[in-house]
C-alpha cells in the first residue's frame, strides 16, 4: 500500500485501525514532494517543520480517542493567497515575496482545530491574475499529465499538487474559475462553493464580490468532507452566511439537467465537446431528463467580469503601498515610495488589471463601464434564476479547451481570458459549481462542470458522486 | 488607440510608475480590452430598481473585538520600516 495513493476517507480508516500514523503519511508526502516537485513546481514553500509538528499532535489525538474528525492527521496544501500564521504568504507576487502572515485565515484556524497537517503553500498566478499560473513571480507550475503544458490557474499549484500526489487534498480560491479550471486541466475534483458559505477572512482580496475559497481533492467524497469542515458563518467576514452542509439524496432518475446551448455555440474544442456530451448521455441513460436551456447574457459575461474584477482588484491592491507590507522601494517622498514600490512589486498582468480597473472607475467612464457591468451582472443572475425554475442542475464544460502549451497564450491577454468563459458567470451570480474529471484527450484531462442554484452545493455534490461512478 | 497621455493619467491615479516600454504596451493592451468591452453596448438595459433590489447591508455592533497582543506585534513586524512598536512612514506634509 502506498500511503500517498489514499483518499481522506481511506486515511481516516487507516488511522482508526492503527495501520499507519499521520507522521508516516506526512513523511511519505514530504518525500514525494522532494522527489517530484522540482519538475512539477506546485509548491512555493514547503512547511516541513509545521507539518511534522502537526502530524505529531494529530497522532496524539488519534491514539487517545476513538472518534476523531475526518481531517485529523490528513496532509494538505494551501494556495499561497491564504494566510497561515508564521509562514510566508506571497500570493505569487514579488510584492509579498518576504511577507510573513500575521494570523491564520478562518479556514486555516478551523483546519488546525481539526488536526489537519499543512504540507506547504502552493504556486499561483500573482494575486490570482491569470488562468495558467504563468503569471507567478516565481515559477511556472507544470501539468503533471504533460509537463510541457500549464496546470491552469490561478490555483495551478494546488491542482498540480493533488494530481501529482504531492498532497492528499488542497485549499484553493476561485474568483472567475481559479479552482474549477485548474482542477479540469489537472484531472482532480474542484468545488467553488456558493458565495458566502466559506469565510474569506485571511485570503488576499482580489475581487471581494467574486472571491470564494473552496477545496480540491481526488474524489467528490473528499471534497464534501473538506467543504463541511470549512463552511459556516464567520464574524470576521460580513459576507459569510449562516450555512450548514446537509447531505441530500438525489436520484439520477427524474433529475432535470439543463444544458445551456450558448456553451456549445462556438469556440469550444470539438474533443472537449464530445467528452461533455458523452457525460450528458450517461446521465440520460441513468434516468435523468436533459433539457436545453438558454443563458442569453452569456455573450456579455466575459466583458462584464473583466470590468468588475479589475475594478475591485484596483481598489483592493491599493493597500500595497510600500508601508504596511513586505516590499518597499526607497523614494524621495511618500508618493515616490508608492510609485516605485508598486512599479517593482506588481508584474505586467497585475499592472494591466490595475490600469483597466482604474480606467473603468475613473471620472467620465464609470457609467459606461462599471455601472453597465453591474447591470449585465444582474442579467447573468436572472438567466440562472430562470434556468433553475426549469431544471435541478446544469451540466457544462469547465473550459473550452484542455491544458494548453506553456507560453502559448502569454502574449495575448484576451485569448487567455477566454479560458474562463464557462466559469466566470457562476462567480457573477454567486452560485456553486464543481469540476469533475469526465474524460481525457490523449493524456489531457477534461472536466465536466456541474452547476447548482444558491446554497444547493449539497445537491451538485450528490449529483457529482453519481456522475463519478457513471464516468469510471 | 488610447493615447500615451491617457495611460499616464490613469497610471498616476493608480499610483503606478510605468516605463516607456510598459506605457506603449499598455496603450495597445488597454485599447484591445476596451474595444472588447464595446459588446456591452448591445446588452439590454436594466432598471435601477431591479439593479439595487437584492442584497442588504450587514453591520456589526461598534465594539472592540478582543485579539491577542501578539497579533498587533505580528502586523507591525510585517511592515518594512518600523521603530519600536510603530510603523514608520515618510513625512506626509
Amino acid at each position: 500500500m502506498n500511503l500517498i495513493d489514499l483518499t481522506i476517507a481511506q486515511l481516516h480508516e487507516g488511522f482508526k485501525k492503527k495501520q499507519f500514523t499521520s507522521a508516516e503519511v506526512t513523511k511519505a508526502y514530504l518525500d514525494e514532494i522532494k522527489k517530484t516537485d522540482g519538475e512539477i513546481g506546485a509548491y512555493l514553500n514547503i512547511t516541513e517543520k509545521l507539518a511534522l509538528e502537526q502530524a505529531e499532535k494529530a497522532d496524539k489525538i488519534i491514539s487517545s480517542s476513538k472518534n476523531f474528525p475526518m481531517l485529523t492527521g490528513v496532509p494538505f496544501c494551501v494556495k499561497d493567497a491564504i494566510l497561515v500564521e508564521g509562514e510566508k504568504a506571497t500570493a505569487g507576487s514579488k510584492m509579498l515575496e518576504n511577507y510573513v502572515a500575521p494570523y491564520d485565515a478562518t479556514v486555516i484556524r478551523k483546519l488546525k482545530e481539526l488536526g489537519g497537517v499543512i504540507l506547504g503553500k502552493t504556486n499561483m498566478d500573482c494575486f490570482g491574475f491569470g488562468s495558467s499560473t504563468e503569471n507567478s513571480a516565481f515559477k511556472v507550475t507544470k501539468n503533471p499529465h504533460d509537463t510541457s503544458r500549464v496546470a491552469g490557474g490561478s490555483s495551478g499549484g494546488s491542482a498540480a499538487g493533488v494530481a501529482a500526489k504531492e498532497s492528499c487534498w488542497a485549499l484553493a480560491e476561485d474568483t472567475g474559475g481559479s479552482i474549477r479550471q485548474p482542477a479540469s486541466f489537472c484531472g482532480v475534483v474542484g468545488l467553488k462553493p456558493t458565495y458566502g458559505t466559506v469565510s474569506r477572512y485571511g485570503v488576499y482580496a482580489y475581487a471581494s464580490s467574486l472571491d470564494q475559497i473552496g477545496p480540491m481533492g481526488r474524489t467528490v467524497e473528499d471534497v464534501v468532507t473538506v467543504f463541511k469542515a470549512i463552511s459556516g458563518k464567520d464574524p470576521m467576514d460580513a459576507t459569510s452566511v449562516d450555512y450548514e452542509f446537509k447531505e441530500v439524496n438525489v436520484a439520477m432518475k427524474g433529475l432535470k439537467i439543463g444544458v445551456p446551448k450558448e456553451y456549445f455555440a462556438k469556440g469550444i474544442n470539438p474533443e472537449v465537446e464530445t467528452i461533455i456530451k458523452q457525460a450528458i448521455k450517461k446521465a440520460e441513460e441513468a434516468g435523468a431528463t436533459i433539457v436545453e436551456i438558454t443563458l442569453p447574457a452569456t455573450e456579455y459575461a466575459l466583458a462584464c467580469y473583466y470590468i468588475i474584477a479589475p475594478c475591485e482588484a484596483s481598489t483592493n491592491l491599493a493597500r500595497f503601498d510600500g508601508i504596511k507590507y513586505a516590499l518597499s522601494e526607497p523614494g524621495d517622498n511618500l508618493l515616490d515610495v508608492y510609485l516605485k514600490t508598486r512599479a517593482a512589486g506588481f508584474n505586467a498582468e497585475a499592472k494591466r488589471r490595475i490600469i483597466i480597473g482604474t480606467h473603468a472607475l475613473s471620472s467620465g467612464y464609470y457609467d459606461a463601464y462599471y455601472k453597465k457591468a453591474q447591470e449585465v451582472r444582474q442579467l447573468v443572475r436572472e438567466d440562472f434564476q430562470n434556468a433553475f425554475e426549469k431544471v435541478d442542475v446544469i451540466f457544462a464544460p469547465v473550459s473550452p479547451f484542455p491544458a494548453f502549451k506553456i507560453g502559448e497564450k502569454t502574449d495575448d491577454p484576451l485569448a487567455m481570458y477566454l479560458a474562463d468563459i464557462y466559469t466566470i458567470s457562476l462567480n457573477l451570480a454567486g452560485i456553486p459549481g464543481i469540476s469533475l474529471p469526465a474524460g481525457k484527450i490523449g493524456k489531457l484531462p477534461v472536466g465536466l462542470q456541474i452547476i447548482g442554484n444558491h446554497f444547493e452545493d449539497n445537491k451538485i455534490l450528490a449529483v457529482a458522486e453519481h456522475m463519478e461512478k457513471l464516468l469510471q | 488607440m488610447i493615447s500615451k497621455e491617457e495611460v499616464l493619467h490613469i497610471a498616476k491615479l493608480a499610483r503606478l510608475e510605468l516605463t516607456e516600454a510598459e506605457t506603449k504596451k499598455m496603450q495597445k493592451d488597454l485599447t484591445a480590452v476596451l474595444d472588447y468591452f464595446d459588446i456591452l453596448k448591445k446588452a439590454p438595459k436594466v432598471g435601477a430598481k431591479k439593479l439595487n433590489g437584492d442584497g442588504k447591508n450587514v453591520l456589526r455592533k461598534d465594539v472592540a473585538i478582543q485579539k491577542p497582543a501578539s497579533l498587533a506585534n505580528n502586523l507591525v513586524q510585517a511592515a518594512p520600516d518600523k521603530k519600536d512598536n510603530y510603523i514608520k512612514v515618510k513625512a506626509i506634509l
